[in-house]
């Protein structure tokens, strides 16, 4: 695991559950809007199915380091959350160390009980995708 | 709409004090008689704004068991009730998103307590929000109070496996969308996670979407509509005993909100267990396609 992500589950297990709840409402709030250039080429992002809401994420290597860029709508704030804590804690990685990242870093938050682990299954989707860019992007 | 064509809408209901406007809501945020609740797909859309003085009530997190898979039992959902300032004998005004999908589900779970008088809130948070009146992230000052231990009772309006297999013969309708009631699929669109191994509807069910009984903004269809739809459309007959399903049971809860206290049907009952459960049970009779499909001889077999 990579120094950011290690900080950001920290910050999570730190807290109640409640407070874990507005914490991901905080991210949520944080998603980066989208790059110009993919609002003009929505063909670029990838649906994100294992989520209930439309998410759409692309992930790529930009300037040698990672770039994730989502987008979700307001109404659903749990996947902008999921996307916004995936984005933070990605972007600036190298390509291997994002790939390292364990499928189950979303499992390790102690979000379950907040948001429940049906719902937390999307988060698992969001990274898999995000992976699966990644490993077809060349090194 | 203005709030009196609402009224007028309202007044040709069944039971048209089930139902309060957007309006009502916004005139009673300071009854203590009161309590309004937020009940959403989305875990965190409460947190983002509510309506001022509203509690949040989640389906996965408050309502489920966390073990079984069955709702809460009496003296969990009294904790639950009481910690969110809820009486027995409080007017519990629910709304949500989604057309009120998961409103309807919370109102049915409280009606397998027996809560008394509760309500949904006609267009849900999406049409607050149209509205433009308030939101707020600030919580609730609820005082906490006593809510007795109620014994849930499961009779009434809910469905088992077993009923539905002994339904056969009386109406049952399908809420999901035609992909999954023909089988082309086995999870709705957008809900790959919640699945069964087997794809298609119960036979002889109707297929009615559930969002069939709601109108562009969330609100109910006109009675003369909804009855257009599930009469006229699906053959339902005033009278008629019906067991509703989906695939966990939420959409439906919906059409049982509608059958029940929009067009008056005193026997409606909700299989939770839906098609996540008969579409992954042994030896249960199953029809794929467009068709109802018939009843099966000798459904006592497949027991």
């Amino acid at each position: 695991m990579t120094a950011a992500l290690d900080a950001i589950r920290d910050e999570f297990l730190a807290l109640g559950q409640r407070d874990r709840l507005l914490l991901l409402l905080d991210y949520a709030d944080d998603l980066p809007p989208l790059p110009e250039r993919y609002g003009e080429h929505p063909e670029l992002l990838e649906r994100v199915t294992e989520c209930q809401a439309p998410v759409f994420v692309v992930a790529a290597v930009e300037d040698g380091v990672v770039a994730v860029h989502a987008t979700a709508p307001a109404e659903a704030p749990t996947t902008r959350g999921f996307a916004s804590v995936l984005a933070h804690g990605l972007n600036g990685l190298s390509r291997e160390e994002a790939l390292a990242v364990p499928d189950d870093f979303p499992d390790t938050l102690g979000l379950a009980g907040a948001v429940s682990p049906l719902r937390l299954r999307g988060m698992g989707g969001l990274l898999q995708r995000i992976k699966r860019q990644l490993r077809a992007t060349p090194a | 709409m203005t709030e009196q064509s609402d009224r007028d809408r309202f007044a040709a209901y069944a039971h048209p004090e089930r139902l309060v406007t957007t309006e009502w809501v916004a005139a009673h945020l300071d009854d203590p008689q009161v309590v309004v609740v937020e009940s959403d797909e989305d875990v965190l859309l409460y947190e983002t704004g509510h309506v001022p003085g509203a509690v949040k009530l989640d389906w996965h997190t408050d309502l489920n068991d966390p073990v079984t898979r069955d709702y809460v039992d009496g003296p969990a959902f009294a904790r639950l009730m009481g910690g969110l300032g809820i009486a027995r004998d409080s007017t519990v005004v629910i709304y949500g998103d989604k057309s009120n999908w998961w409103a309807a589900y919370a109102l049915w779970v409280l009606t397998l307590f027996g809560h008394e008088d509760v309500r949904l809130v006609d267009g849900g948070r999406a049409k607050w929000i149209a509205e433009e009146r308030p939101v707020t992230r600030q919580l609730p000052d609820r005082a906490p109070v006593d809510y007795p231990v109620v014994e849930r009772d499961d009779d009434a309006v809910r469905a088992f496996k077993d009923d539905v297999l002994g339904h056969f013969g009386s109406p049952m309708i399908d809420v999901r969308s035609p992909l999954e009631y023909s089988g082309e699929r086995t999870t709705a669109p957008d809900y790959p996670e919640e699945s069964a191994l087997r794809a298609g509807h119960i036979p002889t069910a109707q297929n009615v979407p559930w969002a069939k009984a709601a109108a562009k903004d969330g609100t109910f269809r006109p009675r003369q509509e909804l009855e257009a739809v599930y009469e006229q459309g699906a053959g339902l007959r005033p009278g008629d005993d019906v067991i509703a399903y989906c695939r966990i049971g939420e959409r439906s809860s919906h059409t049982w909100f509608v059958l029940t206290h929009l067009l008056g049907y005193e026997r409606v009952r909700n299989y939770d267990g839906s098609w996540t459960e008969w579409g992954s049970a042994v030896r249960v009779p199953i029809a794929k396609g467009e068709q109802p499909g018939e009843a099966p001889a000798a459904v006592g077999a497949a027991r």
